[in-house]
């Protein structure tokens, strides 16, 4: 299995579409990092709104490095599954397309082996890519832009909140974050991985990945009552987002920030095991699927 | 006859002599409050501010507050960011009593805790200034001013709710609670994605009463009085 995974690593390592979702990745950072060294306060003013009207705010030390993070976060973790998408979904599909297929399941490894190796090296390209995306997101914002506090503008209903989380309590919670984004675009692997099995070349599955993950996001983003009790809880996309749940910091009955806590653990937890459930029924059809799959190419 | 007219104009001179008195009164205890200001010309104090607002989850604040005659005051996070309301700088309660241009009316007495206080209203001369009306809450024993109650032309109302200390010879307090109208904050939508957790906030209309007000609570732990404060600090 260990030999297996080398192999698979060192194909995905050979393939240049493999480097265009880290370039992608860095390319969008620092834009953004530029975008807001030159006019930060801009995007500020925007969120502030009236609370500039009544309130003093030093904004060049609200816009630092964890700051700056967040708001990439938020823009990259709704595009990344597409560059997931672009490796996983290549798995089985570009296999046979090459013409490789065949020869693969020939030899002495079962065809379960086959997909498991290749989902756990979508995982770690999936685990790659988010590694590098917090060197450039959070540390080389870091770097440009210092660490303060961090302040976290939310919608809770039908109330707008800032909250502020202070620098010393702010890391763990993005270490939290980027380990629940890897098994949330682990989803997103899954899914691709088991789309490439009905394919015979990449474009069909990662097309079909970005369809189902922008439709879902839609769905997921529309604020009717009817669809948020009734298709919501049942969108795998709607838990992608659930990272965000560890910047929202608990508060005492007098709205102070309690340092450490987050507000609603319970909802994360559930959000994670969804998406764990996610993986293993997907990871499960594609083992079903696979090896009842009659392979002719 | 007579002796009921003269008993009568008697009665009214009485009275506007003592009402005279009365007005007379009322400003020299201003008078005095101002003197026992006076006697500062400039600070520093250390002091943690706690900000309420019902949209602002914030952390308790280091803070430091400078000040300057005449009417000088920043207040600065030590570590870390603050909101800091605006109308804060009316914690310098010169920015009250500065100048003689208002009239001073007498509004009797009130009680603060324990400690009965005299009321006074100053009502500005001056028909455009900002400030319509400011009321006194003055405790005679020390001449210090224990609540002010601002209503402005075009920044709401305000109140200061002070307790003073081993300061008190400078009329300079241990404790302010600032209260001050806030507008709504509202997100712009579809900026945010936020992830929802299933919490909603089910506001009744006394919470969004509470929302149109919030309040900012500075206790001071020392102040450094006419030691002299640099310029650049209230930059």
């Amino acid at each position: 299995m260990w030999n297996l995974l080398q192999i698979e690593l060192f194909k995905i390592s050979k393939r240049p579409r493999t480097y265009i979702a880290f370039v992608a990745v860095a390319a969008i950072v620092f834009i953004f990092q530029f975008a807001f060294k030159a006019d930060g306060q801009s995007y500020m003013d925007l969120m502030l709104q009236n609370v500039k009207d009544s309130f003093e705010l030093e904004k060049t030390k609200a816009i630092n490095g964890y700051f700056m993070c967040y708001i990439i976060l938020n823009t990259l973790l709704i595009q990344v599954p597409i560059l997931v998408a672009l490796i996983a979904a290549d798995s089985i599909s570009g296999e046979a397309n090459m013409g490789t297929l065949r020869l693969l399941i020939s030899k002495p490894i079962s065809r379960t082996q086959l997909i498991l190796v290749k989902f756990a090296a979508a995982t770690i390209f999936t685990i790659f890519l988010l590694l590098w995306m917090a060197v450039t997101a959070l540390f080389f914002s870091l770097l440009i832009f210092g660490a303060d506090d961090m302040l976290i503008f939310r919608t809770k209903g039908e109330e707008s909140q800032i909250l502020q989380i202070t620098k010393d309590d702010i890391m763990w919670r993005y270490l939290a974050a980027f380990a629940y984004a890897t098994v949330a675009l682990t989803v997103i692997a899954a899914l691709s991985l088991l789309l490439s099995i009905f394919a015979e070349n990449s474009i069909g599955p990662i097309i079909a990945t970005v369809c189902i993950v922008i439709v879902c996001t839609i769905i997921s983003n529309i604020n009717v009552p009817i669809i948020d009790r009734n298709v919501k809880p049942f969108l795998f996309t709607s838990y992608l987002v659930g990272w965000k749940g560890f910047f929202y910091i608990g508060v005492s009955p007098q709205g102070v920030p309690i340092k450490g806590s987050v507000e609603n653990w319970p909802a994360i937890r559930n959000s994670l095991l969804i998406l764990i459930a996610h993986i293993f029924i997907l990871v499960g059809a594609s083992i079903v699927v696979f090896n009842r799959k009659d392979i002719v190419s | 006859m007579i002796k009921k007219v003269s008993f009568f104009v008697t009665i009214n001179l009485l009275m506007g002599i003592m009402l005279q008195a009365q007005v007379l009164d009322a400003t020299t205890l201003i008078q005095k409050v101002k003197a026992n200001i006076d006697k500062v010309n400039d600070y520093e104090a250390t002091g943690k501010m706690i900000t309420n607002v019902t949209f602002l989850k914030v952390p308790q604040a280091d803070v430091k507050v400078y000040f300057k005659k005449p009417n000088k005051l920043k207040i600065k996070n030590e570590k870390g960011i603050s909101f800091v309301p605006k109308s804060a700088v009316s914690i310098n309660l010169n920015n009250i009593l500065n100048g003689n241009k208002y009239s001073v009316l007498d509004a009797g007495k009130d009680k603060i805790g324990n400690t009965i206080v005299r009321v006074v209203k100053l009502l500005p001369e001056d028909d455009n200034a900002d400030v319509v009306l400011s009321t006194l809450y003055i405790d005679e024993a020390t001449m210090v001013i224990r609540r002010a109650k601002t209503t402005t032309r075009e920044n709401g109302s305000y109140q200061l709710e002070m307790t003073y200390g081993k300061y008190v010879t400078y009329g300079l307090p241990d404790k302010i609670i600032f209260t001050f109208n806030t507008k709504d904050y509202k997100l712009p939508k579809g900026v945010t994605f936020d992830f929802d957790d299933g919490t909603q906030n089910n506001k009744t209309s006394s919470d969004k009463a509470k929302s149109k007000t919030g309040s900012a609570e500075i206790s001071f732990s020392s102040y450094l009085v006419n030691k002299g404060v640099a310029e650049e600090m209230f930059k």
